[in-house]
């Protein structure tokens, strides 16, 4: 794995030398996350995001492991339960603002993660599997959040479960049997309830799981880098430990001042009031809306308004927004360009950032009620995210003129300065021959 | 290629179906009485409205608890609070006991000799007893409306206490109501008028609601310490109450927050000077 100059694990201590050749778990940290992994030298803070997502998954097992011991999924006493955990548990409050603003943090790393990915062509060759896991990890963490949030039962619980669920029941044939196959029943009741507190529960860990792939996939070709020109030699790079372990640690805390925040002191901004409501099934809410980081998708599927082809509105908005997710498992091969960073491509750099802007209209029209002209709105930036991926992206190298790109990362770096002192590079040359 | 083409297609097909959507004709928009008479809540401040230095005020607590006992509890229950939590809002343990005592509705529970139903005296580690037996009684006494549960109402609403202040002092007489723009309500929707057993209110999301005005008269309660009861100072009270009801941990949330940010900030500034020392021999 990794390069030929990455460090070698060496215990010190008779124990862990005692351990290494029994069980070399202590080796495979070292490679994975220690001075045994060689890293660009100029990853900027975007680099600091996947490190934080999966923070945000630690941070959210936790919590949420310690939230299932007072919990009660019965749709009775759900939302009792979880208001007893807001007045009477010992830092019950806590933990529970902590798990529901926990899950906007991990989706707010795990967009700026995606659009970083994005920006500087993390999802192209030797790197298509890290992107293909990634994506299978957004849909899972996707999955999760919905069903945690079906959880409180409380009105936005009951009714977005009824709406997200209701997306089978589009399917010709064979929607209305699979919706209530999925269900246990023809709404949204007990055995829903219990079927997602299950789910919530395990998803997690299966995310875990594949977080676990995403990271070796990783470690095979190694990170990409700003300049996304490949790694050439030591001088390229540096030991993940200490150099990125102390970045990281940096970005850990600024992350957490930014939660603390949320948690603190404005606990159910990104949330909504009808959720204090307990679940009616006899009262519809005037506006559903699904949390935040569901408002694009929400908004592509109500963007589809007209039958088309013989396909009915509700198929098309269905079948467009699973679509919108994934199609990023084509992206590799859609984008042909052999240039990954945007930073040298000035006309998918423009592209991007129109697309960045697209999404975040997109977010704003599905938080929006179904009027015009949101509808409208809605209906052209989603048909720019389809034209951007599935039009733009695939021809626009034809066009293109890249910029030169740098003959090394350390050449980008040091822009003709030399390195102040010993060269590093020669350095680990040197002690890397010597132990082989 | 062929990834590109069957991509190319979907695209196509999708922005296709969406390009048709787009042109389609749309009817003209329905302007509702409710869209354009609805009030935002009124200007009013709160001492628990900063988000990081906020804190209830107990005399206005208590104040607005005498406002739920003797005007919102004879048809609102409060399931999640308890007499005990009173002790919070600087009731002592003996006047906890008292008001557990003389509350005006007992806790149903069982003859412990015959099994048959009856009633007790609240006690400290009860909650709030409910108006209603249940659902079906409440509607019967509310001319079918039923009186939600008050626990949660303060951050079930947008707008939160605000809202519920603008509620219960924002009735108004439907003749001759004008919106902001001078606009009179009754002349622009002939039809908008309040049915009968709905009370008109401008705060209210529909202008038309079942509950009748609860704060009717100056003085309707005397606040034990002296406090001039006007309408709009009961109003502040009880949203006031509500909101503590509602959110009964945030004075401790928000003293937990500021340690917790302030050791963050020291934590992050350590972080940051020893992410520089590591780099200091390191272009990048």
């Amino acid at each position: 794995m990794s390069f030929p100059w990455a460090a070698q694990y060496e215990p010190k201590n008779p124990l862990m030398k005692w351990v290494d050749s029994r069980l070399p778990l202590p080796r495979l940290v070292y490679n994975a996350v220690g001075a045994g992994y060689p890293v660009p030298r100029n990853l900027n803070y975007f680099w600091n995001f996947g490190v934080l997502a999966g923070l945000a998954l630690a941070i959210q097992i936790v919590t949420g492991i310690v939230l299932a011991m007072h919990y009660a999924a019965n749709a009775d006493i759900a939302f009792n339960s979880v208001e007893s955990i807001m007045r009477d548990v010992n830092q019950g409050w806590l933990l529970r603002y902590a798990h529901m603003n926990g899950a906007s943090m991990f989706f707010i790393v795990v967009y700026i993660h995606i659009f970083r990915g994005l920006y500087y062509g993390s999802y192209k060759a030797p790197r298509e599997m890290v992107w293909l896991l990634g994506v299978v990890i957004f849909l899972l963490m996707m999955a999760t959040a919905f069903m945690g949030y079906v959880l409180p039962w409380g009105q936005m619980s009951f009714w977005g479960a009824q709406v997200i669920t209701g997306f089978f029941s589009a399917l010709p044939l064979v929607g209305a049997p699979i919706h209530t196959w999925l269900l246990g029943g023809f709404a949204p009741d007990n055995a829903a309830l219990n079927r997602f507190f299950s789910l919530h529960y395990l998803l997690p860990f299966v995310i875990a799981g594949v977080i676990i792939l995403h990271i070796w996939a990783l470690h095979i070709p190694g990170s990409n880098n700003p300049t996304g020109v490949d790694v050439k030699g030591p001088q390229d790079t540096v030991p993940f430990h200490p150099y990125y372990t102390a970045k990281d640690g940096f970005g850990a805390g600024v992350f957490f001042l930014l939660f603390a925040a949320l948690t603190f002191f404005a606990p159910n901004m990104l949330g909504h009031p009808d959720n204090y409501i307990p679940a009616n099934p006899l009262s519809t809410p005037a506006h559903i809306v699904p949390e935040w980081y569901f408002w694009p998708f929400y908004a592509i599927l109500r963007a589809f308004t007209v039958n088309w082809f013989w396909v009915p509105a509700k198929l098309w908005g269905v079948i467009a927004m699973f679509g919108a997710i994934a199609l990023l498992f084509f992206l590799p091969w859609l984008d042909k360009s052999p240039v990954r960073s945007a930073n040298y491509r000035p006309m998918y750099k423009v592209a991007f950032w129109i697309l960045v802007a697209d999404v975040l209209v997109l977010g704003y029209i599905g938080k929006s009620p179904a009027e015009e002209p949101y509808v409208r709105i809605g209906q052209f930036t989603a048909a720019y995210y389809f034209a951007h991926f599935l039009i733009i992206v695939p021809i626009i190298n034809l066009f293109e003129v890249p910029k030169p790109l740098p003959n090394s990362i350390t050449e980008a770096v040091l822009k003709g300065e030399t390195e102040e002192g010993a060269p590093y590079g020669a350095e680990t040359l040197a002690s890397a021959s010597g132990a082989h | 290629m062929i990834v590109r083409i069957g991509g190319f297609l979907a695209g196509l097909a999708f922005v296709s179906a969406l390009l048709v959507a787009f042109l389609m004709p749309r009817d003209a928009a329905v302007v509702t009485a409710a869209h354009e008479f609805h009030r935002e809540p009124k200007e009013i401040s709160y001492s628990f409205d900063n988000p990081v230095w906020g804190k209830y005020d107990r005399q206005q607590l208590q104040r607005g608890f005498q406002v739920y006992k003797e005007v919102c509890s004879a048809c609102h229950s409060m399931k999640l609070v308890a007499f005990r939590d009173l002790e919070e809002i600087g009731f002592t343990k003996p006047e906890v006991k008292a008001i557990a005592k003389q509350w005006s509705t007992e806790v149903p529970t069982i003859n412990d000799k015959t099994g048959e139903p009856t009633t007790r005296k609240a006690l400290p580690s009860d909650y709030f007893p409910s108006p209603f037996a249940n659902e079906t009684a409440a509607r019967a006494g509310n001319n079918n409306a039923l009186p939600p549960d008050l626990s949660t109402i303060a951050k079930s609403r947008e707008g939160g206490a605000h809202y519920i202040h603008s509620l219960v002092t924002g009735y108004a007489d439907q003749a001759g109501y004008k919106n902001e723009e001078g606009e009179e309500l009754l002349k622009k929707f002939p039809d908008a008028k309040t049915p009968p057993g709905l009370h008109f209110n401008p705060y209210f999301a529909n202008l038309n609601i079942a509950m009748p005005p609860p704060l009717a008269a100056e003085g309707q309660v005397t606040y034990a310490d002296g406090t001039k009861a006007t309408i709009d100072q009961m109003g502040t009270d009880v949203a006031a109450f509500l909101m503590w009801a509602a959110e009964p941990k945030l004075e401790n949330r928000h003293r937990t927050g500021i340690a917790v940010f302030l050791f963050l900030l020291i934590a992050t500034m350590l972080a940051y000077g020893s992410y520089q020392t590591i780099w200091r021999d390191k272009k990048h």
